[in-house]
């Protein structure tokens, strides 16, 4: 990105951006994979442990999100794993701990609804994003444009807010979020919220088409993508890198180890990236 | 203080001062630029405003009586006028707004609705707005309040609409709420979303205050017309805020008349179990895509309310109710449980109305707290109490 050679400075010195860019980079080509992790559930070690599998097995980037009591943008699974995670005593502080240590290893990007980072003040929370090591900010309750004050913060520390689009997305604001985004755009892959569901490569490609024509920065997929095969379709239509969330919690929620299965779901997924 | 929100260039407010706003996902955006183009388009047509009057005249019993309590007046020591919106068909204010959404729907080709609600009147009013236009109707409704309001439950059903039961969280309005808009994100092509109160993105809350606008322009003219003057003060209760804001819109430019929203105490302030975020103050908050007045916790987790009435027990509030508050143009007060129970009593007892519990919370303050100055006051008797007798009957209080 044309930024002076950064060997011996410790990665927290760098921006977030350039951190996720480099991620994609490294693929060369291929897409990139960032499997999301709810932080604290079941408990905060066990999701820390999910996140290291994660990243032992080939996660590119980790999305990691924050529970919070009123996930409109989230399906039931990940809304039943924030409400556990809640009952667990899970805390900003303590999913900020697990992306910390997850932050040594890959970039980690926080997916975080609006009222939590309103609630100390857009730049007091951002600075805690950067102090703990976080590249990226996710708000999926905050359209790009409605408050400055959040954009502002992650200017000033560092990390790149990624915004969201969708298939809704008119061109015209297509155009204005392609051109601010940073790190990566977030497309959502259908209209809905987060959940499995069944095969979309002909969607998938129209819809990345569209967007790539409006950005420069990589564009991941998110929303809806369960399967190895869904994971492929959306690297072969084009996607920069794959998010896959609910499958990923689903597993979580049901296995008696939950960072072995979580690890080896992570490695097919890798694997089918690969081919 | 008739200073007024600054308007969009459409005339429809998306903030009131820094309060409201769409915090919403992406995917919703351009439907609520597509409502808002409808409404714009809507409320300047002859036609629509027709249609919606006319509905509202011989469907619905509007004008709806304004009533003078001479005995609730004598136990109050000032003249009590109630604006009796509990005489609208469906039993309640919410059927304005469900109608003139209904419409407004049609007219943007989208056959499916959906809708949140509380004590059920807000889904018992759409419920029979879609029976009325032939559209399909989905009501979402926490698991508490299907057990404590059944008796809407059965009406809804009747009139052709599906309640779905949200187990989430307290189970109560804010999951409800959570649900719908769930809903809509996934469906936002053919589905359109009533919102029941004066919350949720802009252009919500000036639309549902736009049609609920009418209870007060009635009552400022029939007062008028009848008592020769204006009242000293209007008082409403206030959930997520559609009656309240109704009544005082047209009432804000007149400086004499304090208004006065009640919010539910539940048990009581300092028990935290309560639903009176405007009263209690605190940091404003994100919820139900606006930024408005919200209880919640140190870290912006939205904390649960309580009320003993389904309709009050939200822990969040109207955008331009949190803009009247810090403007000092409306006062927020709130009354505990126990004390709408005693107003229930009361004006069931000395009027022979059933005020709805969340109407009683306001009845309560107009009767008994704080009158010092006021000599007349105008009361909106926002609904009636048939759907709450089992609860009052369950809480020991009935005869």
């Amino acid at each position: 990105m044309g930024k002076p050679a950064r060997d011996r400075v410790p990665a927290v010195a760098q921006t977030g951006e350039d951190r996720i860019g480099a991620a994609f980079a490294l693929r060369r080509g291929r897409a990139a994979l960032m499997p999301y992790l709810m932080g604290g559930f079941p408990d905060m070690a066990t999701s820390r442990a999910i996140g290291e599998a994660y990243a032992a097995n080939g996660a590119d980037l980790i999305e990691l999100g924050v529970p919070y009591s009123d996930p409109l943008a989230d399906g039931p699974t990940i809304q039943a794993a924030g409400t556990a995670a809640l009952r667990a005593g899970a805390t900003i502080g303590g999913v900020l701990e697990v992306g910390e240590a997850l932050a040594r290893r890959v970039p980690v990007v926080l997916m975080c609804y609006v009222n939590l980072v309103l609630a100390p003040g857009a730049d007091a929370f951002v600075q805690r994003l950067r102090e703990a090591g976080i590249s990226g900010l996710i708000v999926p309750d905050l359209p790009m444009g409605e408050e400055p004050a959040v954009t502002e913060a992650c200017a000033e520390h560092g990390v790149a807010l990624v915004p969201l689009v969708a298939p809704t997305t008119t061109d015209e604001r297509l155009a204005l979020i392609g051109a601010q985004a940073q790190g990566f755009l977030y497309t959502v892959s259908v209209s809905g919220t987060t959940g499995e569901r069944g095969s979309r490569a002909q969607a998938f490609g129209e819809l990345l088409g569209r967007v790539k024509r409006h950005t420069a920065v990589p564009v991941a997929l998110g929303f809806g993508i369960a399967t190895p095969e869904h994971a492929a379709e959306a690297a072969r239509a084009g996607a920069d890198g794959v998010i896959v969330g609910t499958r990923l919690v689903r597993a979580a929620a049901e296995a008696d180890d939950p960072a072995a299965a979580t690890g080896e779901f992570v490695a097919e997924l890798a694997a089918a990236l690969i081919r | 203080m008739s200073e007024r929100a600054p308007l969009m260039e459409s005339g429809v407010e998306h903030r009131f001062g820094p309060y409201g706003g769409q915090y919403v996902p992406e995917t919703l955006l351009p439907a609520l630029v597509e409502l808002e183009g409808a409404w714009v388009a809507a409320r300047d047509d002859v036609a629509y405003v027709a249609e919606l009057d006319g509905l509202l005249r011989d469907f619905a019993g509007r004008p709806t009586p304004l009533y003078l309590a001479e005995r609730l007046s004598e136990l109050a020591g000032r003249e009590l006028w109630l604006k009796r919106e509990d005489l609208m068909h469906t039993g309640s204010h919410k059927l304005n707004n469900a109608l003139g959404q209904a419409l407004l729907a049609r007219r943007m080709g989208k056959q499916r609705i959906i809708a949140e609600t509380g004590a059920g009147q807000h889904g018992v009013a759409t419920a029979t707005a879609c029976a009325l236009l032939g559209l399909e109707c989905i009501v979402y409704m926490g698991a508490e309040d299907i057990r404590r309001q059944a008796p809407n439950v059965q009406r809804m059903k009747l009139l052709g609409a599906d309640v779905v039961s949200v187990d989430a969280g307290a189970r109560t309005l804010k999951e409800a709420v959570s649900e719908a808009i769930r809903d809509w994100v996934s469906s936002v092509a053919t589905t359109h979303y009533i919102i029941g109160s004066a919350v949720g993105p802009a252009p919500y809350p000036a639309i549902v205050r736009d049609l609920q606008r009418v209870i007060g322009d009635e009552a400022r003219r029939e007062l008028l017309a009848r008592a020769g003057r204006l009242p000293d003060r209007v008082v409403a209760c206030v959930g997520g805020g559609s009656n309240s804001i109704g009544i005082f819109s047209p009432f804000v430019n007149d400086a004499d008349v304090a208004l006065i929203g009640v919010e539910a105490a539940g048990q009581g302030l300092g028990s935290g179990r309560h639903g009176a975020p405007l009263t209690a103050g605190g940091r404003a908050g994100v919820l139900h895509g606006s930024l408005s007045a919200v209880m919640q916790d140190r870290d912006g987790q939205v904390t649960e309310a309580h009320s003993i009435s389904a309709g009050l027990d939200y822990p969040g509030s109207g955008p331009e109710h949190a803009y009247l508050r810090d403007s000092g143009r409306a006062r927020y007060v709130a009354v505990e449980d126990t004390d709408a129970l005693c107003a229930f009593r009361e004006v069931t007892r000395l009027e022979g109305i059933i005020p709805a519990l969340e109407t009683s919370h306001a009845l309560y303050y107009a009767i008994h707290e704080d009158g010092i100055g006021s000599t007349l006051d105008l009361v909106c008797l926002s609904g009636r109490g048939d759907k709450d007798l089992a609860e009052v009957i369950a809480q020991g209080d009935a005869p």
